[in-house]
């Protein structure tokens, strides 16, 4: 690494593929093409594939679509099936009540989709208005000005070995210069969480708080199928102080997505979201859709659930946060693709007003994007929605009860804002131990089954990519006062604790089955765990999750 | 030298294959696709035999759907100078790949073909030996090593049972190239800007009057059985005792 790396410069870069960065690129260059003006723009992402990484329930309001393309039907945007039939239950063990539906959180003539799928399309679309889109290339460094400004980003190094030596392949990363960089990273994104540190974008907003999110798609037997049909759940498996729900959409083609989204504020070390999951579906009105089915797919990502309250200034010297780096998701209505295309939307429009006057944006704050998201419905409707997540801290029953006085009776409208109570995890003494669990192979299953699944590319040999600060606090913390809560809320199995005779206990980090879902950057309890971006083109290929 | 790289876009690697529920195949909708393995292989081949003598010209071809070309412009950022596009949307069979690569052959007139030894989605390793036999040009398959010896001439190493074949084969010929020859280049992103602005030409397979009508039929595609899980014995006696209890073999 003594060269000097190789470097190239855009007028934007947008680091990410996902619905905020590509409808960002699409807004630009759709309203450049309009200007007559030249903009160049390129889209960095990390997967080998647009859309290889996304993963979403998905249910979509069309609106900022519609925005975007007009006539996206005739341009066969994959927006296939219409919510025909909606049901918001409790569940109880064996049995289940059906719950109203706020008129607010309801799906009427939204759409079930692959959100992978939707960014395949996107990018074709931002193709071919000429964005450049490089998948298989991950932004892993941020390069700042002499000014404290970001000025761009450093793509991954290819063909390093674990011990960081070149190998014969190597590949250096190169520098990507831009006016303004774009962060669209998701939740938790690696370099968005760094901007945030550095510019204290957060001073102001209370702490994020994260859900996990875990997926299955299943083709189930045609007789059991409905197509359109989607219900969420709350309740069981989950205990009554840990926030989540559950989902199941019927898509089209036999193909239903089921899903379970746990708070990650819980706090019994001994909790495992995986297992709760595969729990789910072992309830008789689960299990009734999809016995018989296959199970295709399974994957996990986490969410940012902190809503309005936690929402960081969004702008800072050289660039800006989109989507969920910045946390756009509306937590109630369970949804967060129209936001985050939203904002990807309003980003690109304030930045063209600057262009579009010829001003030099680099190093420069365009503080215009967070004023017109104030003047945007999107921070209308995450107004609205703030006081319910944090309602639930007070139990699920509790929780229910304000959610329908402040929706039907308030309407989101209520004075006052409610804080996220700051939840962490207890030591292991405190908390029961819960029993192991089965699985059977048929319903539930074990976690390396279902990672299988998830088309996992991962080179081993290279640096691994989930750093540990201090190695020695795995056992001395993680393992001894909190009997290593890694091993059961990492969705892929990729910690484990290692006893063998006559040696100590040791923490193995298996980083090549990692999906990405960045649940131990956020969770470590002495954040501890720091979760980077691996070699190029590595972690999960989601077909259509 | 001119050397042509036929190349087939598969289903990636890093992907399971699901069978299709009415068994007609298996369920390729949405999954990753990518340059097969061996013709990447190939690819990396003829780039190392172009930095021993910087004249040579390599030239991808690939034959299928309009979507086949995002193959090319990999093979054009691994380094490929420029690429052929054989365009159809009928579902081609190993000898109707040859007979349209022989066609190829016939305006190119490269010195070398060389292709993968097979393409891992159907395995059949047909295409190099038929499209050899069709132009009548010198054939090695499954090359581990090779060396450019002079303008007609080359020398390669090609595996066989129980052990390895040196030959020299006199030019033009079509070798096909094992795993063991080399390991692919990374793609870089300055050469995937490159590659945009590389010559890829369109040829319609109808405009090369080929007979590529099926010959074979699929009757069906079943997945394999599920593998059995592995099982830890604590000592040998176990061992002997699960394996007399479950198998004939002791």
């Amino acid at each position: 690494m003594n060269s000097e790396n190789e470097s190239i410069s855009f007028d934007v870069l947008i680091v990410g593929a996902g619905p905020a960065g590509l409808s960002a690129a699409i807004r630009l260059k759709q309203q450049a093409k309009k200007l007559q003006m030249n903009l160049s723009v390129c889209v960095l992402e990390k997967a080998s594939e647009v859309g290889g990484h996304i993963i979403s329930g998905a249910i979509i309001e069309s609106r900022v679509l519609s925005e975007l393309f007009p006539d996206w039907e005739n341009l066969g945007a994959p927006l296939y099936t219409k919510v025909a039939q909606e049901f918001f239950l409790f569940l109880t063990q064996a049995s289940y009540f059906k719950l109203p539906i706020p008129t607010q959180f309801s799906n009427n003539g939204n759409y079930i989709i692959s959100l992978g799928k939707l960014c395949r399309w996107l990018a074709l679309q931002a193709e071919s208005l000429g964005v450049e889109i490089f998948p298989g290339f991950p932004a892993a460094k941020l390069l700042y000005s002499s000014d404290g400004s970001v000025k761009g980003v450093v793509t991954a190094d290819m063909g390093l070995d674990k011990k960081n030596n070149q190998t014969d392949h190597y590949q250096q990363g190169i520098e990507i210069y831009a006016k303004q960089v774009i962060f669209a990273e998701g939740c938790r994104g690696s370099l968005s969480k760094q901007i945030i540190n550095k510019y204290k974008l957060d001073n102001q907003s209370e702490d994020q708080v994260y859900g996990l999110g875990l997926k299955e798609l299943w083709e189930v037997q045609e007789s059991n199928f409905e197509e359109g049909e989607i219900f969420h759940t709350v309740g069981w498996p989950l205990p009554a102080d840990v926030y989540g729900g559950s989902f199941l959409y019927q898509l089209e083609n036999n193909i239903i997505s089921i899903g379970l989204v746990v708070g990650l504020d819980y706090k019994n070390t001994w909790l495992s979201p995986y297992d709760l999951f595969q729990q789910f579906k072992s309830h008789p009105y689960i299990q009734k859709i999809i016995k018989g089915g296959k199970r295709i797919s399974y994957g996990a990502r986490t969410l940012s659930e902190g809503g309005f309250q936690s929402l960081p200034k969004l702008t800072f010297p050289g660039g800006m946060l989109i989507g969920d780096s910045a946390g756009f998701l509306n937590v109630p209505k369970l949804k967060g693709t129209h936001m985050a295309m939203q904002s990807g939307v309003v980003a690109a429009d304030a930045l063209i007003q600057h262009f579009k006057g010829n001003v030099n944006l680099a190093n420069k704050e365009v503080i215009g994007y967070g004023k017109q998201i104030k003047e945007n419905w999107m921070w209308d409707e995450l107004y609205r929605a703030r006081n319910i997540k944090p309602a639930f801290s007070l139990g699920l029953k509790t929780g229910l009860l304000y959610s329908a006085f402040d929706s039907y009776v308030l309407r989101g409208m209520g004075v006052w804002t409610l804080k996220h109570k700051h939840v962490y995890l207890q030591r292991k003494g405190k908390t029961k131990k819960s029993i192991s669990p089965e699985y059977d192979g048929i319903i539930t299953f074990e976690r390396l089954s279902s990672v299988y699944l998830s088309n996992i590319h991962h080179i081993e040999d290279q640096p691994c990519h989930l750093q540990l600060k201090d190695a020695t606090k795995a056992i001395s913390i993680n393992y001894k006062q909190y009997a290593s809560p890694e091993e059961r809320y990492c969705p892929a199995g990729v910690y484990k604790i290692v006893k063998q005779p006559n040696a100590e206990v040791r923490l193995q980090i298996d980083a090549q089955n990692c999906l990405h879902c960045k649940a131990c950057d956020i969770k470590d309890p002495s954040q501890n765990i720091n979760w980077v971006v691996p070699e190029g083109g590595s972690g999960p290929n989601y077909a259509m999750m | 030298m001119k050397i042509l790289i036929p190349i087939k876009k598969v289903l990636d690697p890093a992907v399971h294959v699901r069978v299709k529920s009415d068994e007609s195949g298996v369920d390729i909708t949405n999954e990753k696709m990518s340059i097969n393995p061996f013709d990447e292989i190939a690819i990396e081949a003829a780039l190392q035999l172009k930095e021993s003598d910087a004249t040579s010209e390599l030239i991808a071809v690939t034959c299928g759907a309009d979507d086949a070309v995002s193959v090319l412009y990999s093979a054009m950022a691994m380094g490929v100078d420029r690429s052929i596009h054989i365009s159809t949307d009928m579902e081609l069979q190993p000898l109707a790949i040859a007979k349209l690569l022989a066609r190829v052959c016939i305006t190119e007139n490269p010195s070398l073909v060389i292709c993968g030894k097979q393409a891992i989605d159907d395995d059949a390793s047909q295409v190099p030996q038929m499209l050899a036999g069709l132009t009548g040009w010198s054939q090695a398959m499954f090359v581990t090593e090779i060396e450019n010896k002079s303008e007609n001439e080359l020398l390669v190493t090609t595996e066989i049972d129980g052990g390895l074949e040196n030959l020299k084969i006199t030019l033009p010929a079509v070798i096909s190239t094992d795993l063991r020859l080399n390991t692919p280049r990374y793609i870089t992103l300055m050469n995937i800007m490159k590659a945009k602005k590389k010559q890829l030409d369109v040829i319609s397979s109808d405009s090369l009057s080929v007979d590529v009508e099926p010959r074979l039929q699929t009757l069906k595609v079943v997945p394999a059985p599920d593998e059995r899980e592995g099982e830890i014995v604590n000592n040998v006696d176990e061992l002997i005792i699960k394996l007399k209890e479950r198998t004939r073999m002791i």
